[in-house]
């Protein structure tokens, strides 16, 4: 029910984003979902690809420090107050959201978003009991 | 003013006849003395005896702080201890220090130096003066009070810190002279601004600053924020500390060294060749009264020129152009001495990062920056933002918990720092 997810620091100077979305390119890794995180000297780049290993060999060869992390794909009801919900059943939970981002593609009618949970374990235990789809790592890679 | 006339004054056959005898005496002396030198003598083939001019100081070799080093702490001294009155030592927390020791005599010498500078820089015995620079293992608190009471002035100890109470005892005391880095006199000029003290209520004339390069640019603001005269002085705690060379009031261009006590050359950094009078290079220092510990032929790493030309302030000793840079391997950072060892200590405790470090040293304003780049291994990134935002900030804390200051730090991605074979280029100093 876990998805690894790929992150890279980066620092904020030109090209470096191209430099990484190039190396991927040529490894013939694609991209299923990102997010930056920025501070006014360095990023954050998380992504969800195709092929997590094989993308993450091929950023390291370059040079780039990047971390492999666990996150959780949920299907979200595409419809005001859908993920509303989804966040008041992990807050009953006590479950902490690290940070989310929406994934590109819908699957069947919902959104969905990646979340970064502190006990993704725990989160995942929550949306499971109250019914919330919870996507399997093969499932969001090749989506 | 002329401290002391008969010396300041000699001319040029007397200093040169006074700098040769003085210097055979030291050579001799050493040879049998220290066994540092010894050796590094034999290595070269040279002894005292073959000696016979000025100009043979060029067939002795010359001394590196890292001599002082491996000699620590007590190697070079050419005196017993029991002859050592004072010893001080240069900052150096991880680093192992440069020590050196003072005979009375070299006590008494240091202290008429440091009295001739005052007096170079128009203080007299009517003056206040008013020490600011740090008291302790430094050489700039003692040195400079030391000269003061020689000078016969009236001379508050203050010490480095506490600017409110610098700001009340300058005012209340009525300090006329005072003693400090260039970049604290500028600090203390805003802190006096803003506790709304006009200049009018102090009676600040004379500033003697020195232990940081400063340039004309930083001078005129200086006078100008502080209605005063800014003198540079310089010194080391190799050679003597505070009171080496000093410029004088009339002319302010150019540090007077005192040289019927030190020898100075400047050469060529890399080839060692000795240069002309006139063109810049690294300035080299022999003492030539000292008796703790001499030092013959110390590279300095500083870069200068040597003016001949007479001054108008009457004074016959040549004169150091203003310092313009530092080989060295110590960054003087707002006033505090920072090894890039210490910023690497910081760095090696931290779990994770490993001392793949640059420091960029620049000037915003009239302050002193310093930016601190780490490379952000596999170890210490997390895909949090506010993670890298805690290694940031405890990094911080630690170089302001060691070194007092505060400084920026930039998380940099792996091998940005350019790597070197040899001696890795710690240090981007813009200033």
């Amino acid at each position: 029910m876990k998805v690894e997810q790929i992150s890279i620091f980066i620092e904020n100077k030109s090209g470096r984003l191209a430099e990484v979305t190039q190396a991927l390119g040529e490894s013939n890794v694609n991209i299923r979902a990102l997010s930056l995180a920025d501070t006014s000297d360095f990023g954050i780049l998380r992504l969800i690809v195709d092929k997590t290993d094989l993308a993450k060999d091929a950023l390291k060869e370059r040079g780039f420090t990047v971390n492999k992390t666990v996150v959780v794909a949920v299907e979200v009801p595409d419809h005001p107050a859908g993920l509303a919900s989804i966040l008041t059943i992990l807050d009953t939970g006590t479950v902490n959201v690290e940070y989310m981002y929406a994934f590109v593609e819908r699957c069947g009618g919902n959104a969905v978003i990646i979340f970064r949970f502190d006990d993704p374990e725990a989160a995942i235990d929550i949306l499971t009991r109250n019914n919330i789809n919870v996507l399997e790592g093969e499932r969001v890679y090749s989506m | 003013m002329i401290w002391n006339d008969e010396f300041e004054t000699l001319p040029r056959e007397a200093i040169e006849a006074l700098q040769f005898k003085r210097l055979k005496q030291t050579l001799e002396r050493v040879y049998a003395t220290v066994p540092f030198y010894r050796n590094s003598f034999k290595q070269a083939g040279v002894t005292p005896a073959d000696i016979r001019s000025l100009d043979d100081l060029r067939k002795i070799p010359f001394t590196y702080k890292q001599d002082m080093r491996d000699n620590y702490p007590y190697g070079l001294f050419a005196v017993p201890l029991d002859q050592i009155v004072r010893i001080h030592a240069s900052s150096g927390t991880t680093g192992k220090p440069t020590v050196v020791g003072y005979t009375k005599r070299d006590i008494d010498m240091w202290s008429e130096l440091m009295a001739r500078s005052f007096a170079a820089a128009g203080a007299t015995s009517t003056d206040v003066i008013h020490n600011s620079y740090g008291y302790g293992l430094f050489t700039g608190g003692l040195g400079a009070h030391y000269g003061a009471e020689r000078l016969g002035a009236s001379v508050i100890p203050m010490s480095g810190g506490n600017t409110q109470k610098q700001m009340l005892i300058m005012k209340d005391f009525g300090s006329t002279v005072i003693t400090c880095t260039p970049s604290y006199s500028l600090y203390l000029a805003e802190a006096l601004a803003e506790e709304g003290i006009d200049l009018s209520e102090l009676k600040l004339r004379v500033g003697i600053l020195g232990a940081e390069p400063w340039s004309e640019a930083m001078r005129a603001e200086i006078e100008a924020k502080l209605n005063i005269k800014a003198i540079d002085i310089y010194g080391l705690s190799e050679i003597l500390g505070p009171g080496v060379a000093i410029e004088c009031i009339e002319a302010q261009n150019g540090l007077h060294i005192w040289e019927d006590h030190f020898i100075p050359e400047i050469i060529d950094p890399s080839t060692g060749e000795v240069l002309p009078y006139g063109e810049k290079g690294e300035l080299v220092i022999t003492t030539i009264t000292k008796e703790g510990i001499p030092m013959i032929r110390y590279r300095t790493r500083d870069i200068t020129r040597i003016l001949p030309e007479p001054c108008i302030c009457g004074r016959t000793h040549v004169r150091l152009e203003r310092l313009s840079g530092r080989t060295d391997d110590m960054l003087i950072i707002r006033g505090v001495n920072v090894f890039p060892s210490q910023i690497e200590s910081v760095l090696c405790e931290i779990d994770g990062v490993e001392p793949h470090y640059q420091l960029i040293v620049d000037r915003d304003g009239n302050l002193d920056t310093l930016e601190v780049q780490v490379e952000v291994n596999e170890q210490v990134f997390s895909d949090e933002i506010k993670v890298m935002q805690a290694l940031n900030n405890e990094i911080r804390k630690q170089i302001k918990d060691l070194l007092g200051i505060t400084c920026k730090i930039r998380l940099v991605e792996p091998k940005t720092i350019t790597r070197s074979e040899g001696k890795a280029q710690r240090v981007i100093d813009r200033r």
